[in-house]
């Protein structure tokens, strides 16, 4: 978990230090570090999940079902706000949003649904057993691949 | 004055000798002979192939190979054909003995250069079998009637003869690390022939050959858009189970996962057995 909190701790100061560079407004450094934060939570939420079912932890039903719920709660919420103008990776350093975002909101809106259904899915056999959290956990990892394949940039 | 007829007559035998020696070389008529294709088995190697990764649309199945995908370069912009089972648009109409030159060695059924943006130049270290295997599973995949897009490149790239050139430089059969365990040798065609890792994993020279003395050190990423990471053991100090583990899901170590292209290509390795993942593990694991 040491691991995840460190690259929470690295994006949100990379995003400070970002706004220094951009000299971005307010509003749009804000949004910034909330939605970097709130991809360092999806990490933060599915480590243990996936060391579980790649057999590095032992299966803890209570610990699988709370970080799914948590998972299905955050790939579940309006992501509307996130999306400032200025903020795409072409325009902001340090950002890795790709200006599809913004340019094909309906592609992105059907990934984004894509890891709502599967963490969805998710929460609800994560407490039953490691063979049902293996099966559902699949599909949670095509979802981010989904999105990272054309809606990420690059990190360097 | 009166050299000047001379001249242009060396020049003009230069010309032949040179396009002798470097005009496309198909693979031999009975390059097939004695092999039966098995269309199941294909069906693996189109996934570590990546056959969909470039020959698909973008938003369209990954069976159908329709083509129509962009990719940009420092030599201008190429386009993905149609190889669907389509007898006018795709491939359909080709034998195996063609599709096989094609994707071996890069020569077209008239006889023409392919750009090395088509990764024959690791296709030709595969197994003849493995190759017969792909295309009857291409065969066995839906028709598009799509029209291919001619590519966009920039003088002198545009001319296809001066690839023969290129291919006496660069196109070689000959395996870049040692593989002394079966596992290795698995490994090493999953990745040097087959998965084609190196063609971006792998910087390039100046005229756009791998740089085979900075095997999988990384490159950068040839649509400009940031770096293609290392891959070798310096570059990347991940387990084998780590490596094996990312190839099935797209997730890191730290449950990060994979994005841009290499999203693409997990879905292939992902269709693959454990142990076909753990052999691409252990040739990256032994790498120098």
């Amino acid at each position: 978990m040491k691991i995840t909190t460190i690259i929470v701790t690295a994006a949100l100061g990379l995003s400070v230090s970002t706004a220094i560079a951009q000299d971005l407004s307010e509003d749009q450094q804000r949004a910034l570090t909330a939605r970097q934060a709130h991809m360092g939570l999806y990490g933060f939420y599915l480590t243990p999940l996936g060391q579980m079912a790649q057999d590095r932890i032992p299966y803890d039903a209570a610990i699988a079902s709370a970080a799914a719920s948590n998972l299905a709660a955050m790939a579940a919420i309006d992501q509307a706000a996130f999306w400032v103008d200025g903020t795409d990776s072409g325009t902001v350093e340090g950002s890795r949003a790709r200006a599809e975002i913004w340019t094909d909101p309906d592609g992105y809106a059907q990934v984004q649904q894509g890891m709502a259904d599967a963490t969805a899915a998710l929460a609800l056999v994560a407490g039953d057993g490691i063979d049902a959290l293996k099966g559902a956990f699949g599909p949670v990892g095509q979802s981010c691949g989904a999105c990272h394949q054309n809606y990420r940039a690059p990190a360097n | 004055m009166a050299r000047w007829p001379w001249i242009a007559g060396l020049a003009v035998l230069a010309i032949g000798a040179g396009w002798v020696a470097t005009r496309p070389a198909p693979l031999p008529a009975t390059a097939l002979d004695g092999i039966t294709p098995d269309a199941a088995r294909g069906e693996t190697v189109f996934a570590i192939a990546g056959c969909a990764n470039c020959h698909a649309a973008t938003d369209g199945p990954r069976e159908v190979l329709s083509g129509g995908r962009a990719f940009a370069s420092d030599f201008g912009t190429f386009h993905a054909p149609n190889i669907s089972s389509d007898p006018v648009h795709g491939v359909g109409g080709w034998t195996d003995l063609e599709l096989a030159s094609a994707i071996t060695r890069g020569v077209s059924p008239q006889g023409a250069h392919y750009y090395p943006a088509f990764p024959y130049t690791s296709y030709i270290k595969a197994d003849l079998q493995d190759v017969a295997d792909l295309i009857a599973h291409m065969r066995s995949l839906p028709a598009s009637n799509s029209p291919s897009l001619p590519h966009d490149l920039r003088f002198p790239y545009n001319i296809r003869a001066g690839l023969g050139a290129w291919k006496a430089l660069y196109l070689r059969d000959d395996w870049v690390a040692d593989a002394p365990t079966p596992e290795l040798e698995r490994g090493r065609v999953l990745v040097e022939a087959l998965g084609h890792c190196a063609e971006c994993h792998t910087p390039r020279d100046a005229l756009g050959g791998l740089d085979r003395s900075a095997w999988m050190t990384g490159a950068p990423n040839p649509s400009g858009e940031g770096r293609i990471p290392g891959i070798t053991p310096t570059a990347l100090d991940w387990s084998a189970q780590d490596i094996a583990a990312y190839l099935q899901s797209g997730f890191t170590p730290e449950f990060d996962s994979a994005g841009g292209s290499m999203a693409e290509v997990i879905h292939g390795t992902a269709a693959l057995s454990d142990d076909d993942r753990l052999a691409i593990a252990a040739y990256l694991k032994a790498l120098p």
